[in-house]
């Protein structure tokens, strides 16, 4: 059974404009899509920035409410839920947020932020609160004395790890994170991403992995789906999705990665010019005549893409 | 926004409802009826009488009925008789009402003008001296209470200094609606007002100030200076635009503070406004004036959280009102 | 050979007050800019880029920061001007693109007025130009609606929008040297590629320099022309950018190149470096600084007072420890402290 059921959700922004502030339209920030995560599988959620991928791992961990859509976590669909139903769950999923400093408190210290989780739903004595945020900030690589400073005496990388430490305090078992180490340098990146997987392992925890960072993507996630405008192009696994992508913007995807070889410029630049004519080509196969998303089609047990 | 306000005032409706209910029961509760004040006044009375009056103004009702017509008047616009001052309630309000909406927006506006330009001038040259002078003064001011300082300001300007007259709202020899009838009650007002203003600016200057240290750091500020924008603008523009965010969501709150305030100075400076009418109804348990008080501050402290929801999202997108 | 040098920093050290003692974030680096070239710096989390790059900018607060050293930008030093001098220079000649979108926008301005508003101070525009300008920038950095967009506030947009808006501003007055930190991060791959090529473009036009600050090596490899990598405040190597990747010198460049994720890395544990860096405070002044860190290599193999030589052309590196240097075997995948 699925552990984490996502069925056709949507989520709709209100735009809104005149002097009384009316709602004037919505932004189709989610438009129908739909997924499942597997216990202890890490599942990568890539796309064009402002695609909704934040909003989709927002929206799981119940800080936007669902307009339309399921969201059934081993058997409860959390959108049902009110606020105080919601409360155990909270400490199930827990999200790395892509924003290192503006979701810390500028005014707390590092102590503080980290063990905010474990105060709201454990009880535990000073030192032991202090020891066990002390493990995990080690564990994400930083200095264990460094829980008496605050979030602006730390680079933006260090930022992001007091953000994931945070995270792991409660032991969750979902973790959405939302591009965990785009502010990481490789090697710390590397670092964390180990460290990831090693959690993993140990505790079962299920991701869900939001990145730009296709290498990261390849070398983390399972399977992969991939968003386009609020909707599903292409799901499979990482290998399905690599070696065989079949929708064009999965494909111009693919060819933006940029090669860590400077000697490959040129091959690089030809290579993405030509996919980049295939796509302007190719248009309206792919999407239909409101430049929407087709719904997804299965062309293997695990393989779907977006084609009519 | 049209709907929102709407649906706040329709919110506030139970509020007002559950505090009317408390004040009632609570005026019930106290020893003592509105004839107790007569009683003592005029010892004279029998029983007889008494029991007559009872039965007249309908107290030996259930609770729920005189509740009922107390409502009743109160939504007909009729806050009931004062039976100390023998005349409506609505008349004793009507000129203190104005006095006392005077002296506020006075304390509000003197607040504003003192508390700006020092929170400003403290947060953006942090540590300077004026800075330290600033930050001094409002230690000073915030550990002297209202009413000493209001008492020390009186005897020094009213009485020694003669500067200011030392009560009343203005003078009597002069004809009302005349240049210099305004020019009297200005002269009355100022310095219960500046009082008032001088302790109430505390609050606000160091809540502008640590709101100014902390945006100066931050990095749209840092976007801002990149432009090569200069200096004042950068200040005007970025740095105080998101500073007042929270000054303006603390409206509200001040204006209840200033209801609290006004007890105080009204009474110090015997200035004839509601808050010195609410401790002399206290006294004298003249309760039909202190029930119709405390629903009109209900009334006003609520007023006070919906304009400052309105002006915050006036000035802050990311507010949705809904 | 590129250009003329257009910015030659000699020398900077830019230094933070803790507690009333300075500490040097960035310490005695020399780097040269020139125009139509593209400089990336790289290095560890931490570093001194971003301080770097705010040295630059004169955007550090003056009480806290000290600056030694000299920028000179088209002959004038930097460090020597009045905020009003700079803010002559700052916005027009050099554009800066911060590395954090999310916090870099003011959340109470529409996003038309803040990309307009640096061309307030450095252009004369009637204000109907100025938005057609805007719409235009918009558009080149790869906004949808920009018409739409010019209206909206920050929280509005998704982070890599944002990021464009951060560029649009940058760009703005056409500057001739573009500080981009992380300009690319918040971005997916194909708008990272458009923003890369729209950079180029700039270079190649108005013969623009840049410096380009990231942590993605794939973006380097494909926009750099010269690499400086930075360890604990310093330059640790300098070269073209053929030289760095395919004949990396200093151990750090080396390990940082172990370490990115590729197609054979799956499912397999990724090169770390071993340790953490040292804070500002705890920073050995003297001796190789990255000698923690490889303390396989035995300390006689390092200078007591490394310097930045150059051991070919154009190829600069810090101490002798790269002629030694060599990767453990049981290296990979270790954390390197203890982890009961
Ligand atoms: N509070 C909001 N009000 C209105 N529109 C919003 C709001 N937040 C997001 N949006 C819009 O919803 C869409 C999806 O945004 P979201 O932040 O989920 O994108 P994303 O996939 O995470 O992008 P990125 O990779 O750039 O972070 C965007 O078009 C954005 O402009
Ligand atoms: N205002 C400050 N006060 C004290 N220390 C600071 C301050 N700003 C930065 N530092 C310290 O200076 C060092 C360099 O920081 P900087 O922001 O330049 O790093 P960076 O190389 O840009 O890192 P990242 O890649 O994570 O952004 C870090 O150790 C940081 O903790
Ligand atoms: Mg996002
Ligand atoms: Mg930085």
């Amino acid at each position: 059974m699925a552990f984490l059921k996502v069925n056709h959700l949507k989520v709709y922004y209100p735009v809104r404009g005149g002097f009384f502030r009316r709602i004037v339209d919505y932004v189709k920030a989610v438009d129908d899509i739909s997924f499942e995560l597997r216990q202890g599988e890490t599942y990568g959620l890539v796309g064009e920035s402002g695609c909704g991928k934040t909003t989709t791992g927002r929206t799981i961990i119940g800080l936007i409410k669902a307009t339309a859509g399921e969201i059934v976590l081993e058997g409860t669909d959390l959108t049902k839920l009110s606020r105080r139903q919601f409360y155990p769950y909270r400490k199930d999923i827990q999200m790395i947020f892509q924003d290192p400093y503006s979701s810390l408190n500028p005014r707390k210290r590092v102590l503080d932020i980290v063990a905010e989780p474990i105060r709201n739903f454990e009880k535990l004595s000073p030192q032991e609160e202090k020891r066990k945020v002390q493990y995990f900030i080690e564990r994400v690589g930083l200095n264990p004395e460094s829980i008496y400073k605050y979030p602006h005496e730390f680079s933006g990388g260090q930022r992001q790890r007091i953000g994931i430490a945070r995270a792991l305090t409660l032991n969750p078992k979902l973790i959405i994170a939302d591009e965990p180490v785009s502010a990481l340098d490789v090697s710390v990146q590397a670092q964390v991403l180990n460290f990831m997987k090693e959690i993993q392992e140990e505790f079962q925890l299920t991701y869900l992995f939001i990145s730009h960072d296709l290498g990261i993507i390849r070398h983390m996630c399972d399977r992969i789906g991939i968003m386009y405008r609020g909707r599903f192009v292409e799901e499979g696994t990482c290998e399905e999705i690599f070696r065989n992508p079949q929708h064009i913007y999965t494909k111009r995807l693919l060819s933006a990665i940029p090669n860590a070889d400077p000697r490959q410029r040129r091959q690089q630049f030809h290579l993405r010019e030509e996919v980049e004519r295939e796509y302007k080509q190719s248009y309206h196969r792919y999407f239909d005549d409101d430049g929407r998303v087709y719904p997804l089609k299965k062309i293997s047990e695990t393989h779907s893409v977006a084609i009519p | 926004m049209l709907k929102f306000i709407l649906r706040r005032i329709m919110m506030m409706i139970p509020q007002l409802f559950i505090l009317s209910v408390l004040v009632f029961l609570l005026a019930k509760a106290m020893p003592g009826d509105a004839l107790t004040g007569q009683l003592a006044s005029n010892p004279k009375i029998d029983a007889q009488t008494l029991e007559e009056m009872k039965e007249k103004l309908g107290l030996n009702d259930p609770v729920h009925v005189q509740y009922a017509r107390w409502m009743k008047n109160l939504l007909q616009g009729d806050l009931g008789i004062s039976y100390i001052h023998k005349q409506p309630v609505n008349d004793l309000l009507a000129g203190r009402m104005w006095n006392t909406i005077l002296l506020s927006a006075a304390i509000l506006i003197l607040t504003y003008m003192i508390a700006i330009p020092l929170g400003i001038v403290s947060g953006r040259w942090t540590d300077s001296w004026a800075d330290k002078l600033i930050v001094g003064y409002s230690y000073v001011s915030f550990a002297t209470p209202l009413f000493i300082f209001a008492l020390i300001m009186l005897f020094i300007f009213g009485f020694k200094l003669g500067w200011f007259p030392t009560g009343g709202s203005v003078d009597i020899q002069v004809e009302k609606g005349t240049f210099a009838y305004y020019l009297s009650k200005l002269n009355h007002l100022l310095l219960p007002a500046l009082s008032g203003a001088l302790i109430n600016t505390v609050g606000t200057i160091q809540y502008l100030r640590s709101e100014i240290i902390d945006t100066k750091v931050k990095d749209f500020v840092k976007t801002a200076r990149a432009k090569g924008v200069p200096e004042s603008s950068i200040y005007w523009r970025h740095i105080l635009r998101n500073s007042f965010l929270p000054i303006a969501a603390f409206l509200g709150y001040e204006i209840t503070g200033l209801i609290g305030g006004s007890i105080f100075l009204e009474s110090i400076f015997s200035y004839p406004g509601i808050g010195q009418l609410f401790l002399q109804s206290i006294l004298q348990r003249d309760y039909s004036v202190v029930t119709a008080l405390v629903m009109i501050s209900g009334l006003a402290t609520l007023i006070g959280t919906l304009l400052s929801d309105i002006i915050l999202s006036a000035v802050d997108p990311r507010i949705r009102i809904e | 050979m590129t250009g003329k040098p257009i910015l030659e920093i000699d020398h900077l050290r830019v230094s933070f007050r803790i507690q009333d003692q300075y500490y040097a974030a960035v310490d005695d680096v020399s780097l040269t800019v020139n125009e139509d070239e593209v400089v990336a710096i790289v290095g560890e989390s931490g570093c001194g880029k971003s301080a770097l790059a705010l040295a630059v900018m004169g955007l550090h607060p003056p009480q806290k920061t000290k600056l030694e050293g000299s920028i000179i930008f088209k002959g004038t030093n930097l460090l020597s001007l009045s905020t009003s001098q700079l803010n002559k220079i700052r916005g027009k000649d050099i554009g800066m693109i911060f590395q954090d979108p999310l916090t870099a926008l003011n959340p109470l301005m529409t996003i038309g007025r803040q990309i307009e508003e640096s061309m307030d101070y450095h252009m004369k525009l009637s204000s109907m130009e100025k938005r057609q300008r805007t719409l235009e920038l918009l558009k080149r950095v790869g906004i949808p609606n920009p018409e739409k967009t010019y209206h909206r506030y920050p929280h509005e947009l998704s982070g890599g929008m944002r990021q464009r808006v951060v560029i649009a501003i940058a760009i703005a007055c056409e500057p001739s040297l573009i500080i981009a930190d992380e300009p690319t991060t918040a971005l997916d791959v194909t708008i990272q590629a458009q923003i890369m090529g729209l950079l180029k473009e700039l270079q190649q036009q108005m013969k623009t320099g840049i410096i380009l600050i990231t942590h993605d090596l794939g973006v380097v490899a494909e926009m750099a022309d010269r690499v400086a990598v930075m360890y604990a405040g310093e330059i640790v190597e300098l070269a073209d950018v053929e030289t760095l990747f395919h004949h990396p010198l200093h151990p750090y460049t080396r390990s940082l190149l172990h370490s990115i994720p590729s197609a054979q890395t799956r499912k397999e544990k990724l090169h770390v470096i071993q340790g953490i860096v040292p804070s500002l405070q705890k920073m050995p002044r003297t001796g190789c600084r990255f000698q923690s860190r490889i303390s396989w290599i035995d300390e006689s193999k390092h200078e007591p007072n490394p310097i930045l030589r150059e051991v070919e052309p154009g190829h600069w590196v810090r101490c002798t420890c790269y002629q030694h240097f060599y990767f453990p075997h049981d290296h990979i995948g270790d954390v390197g402290y203890g982890i009961s």
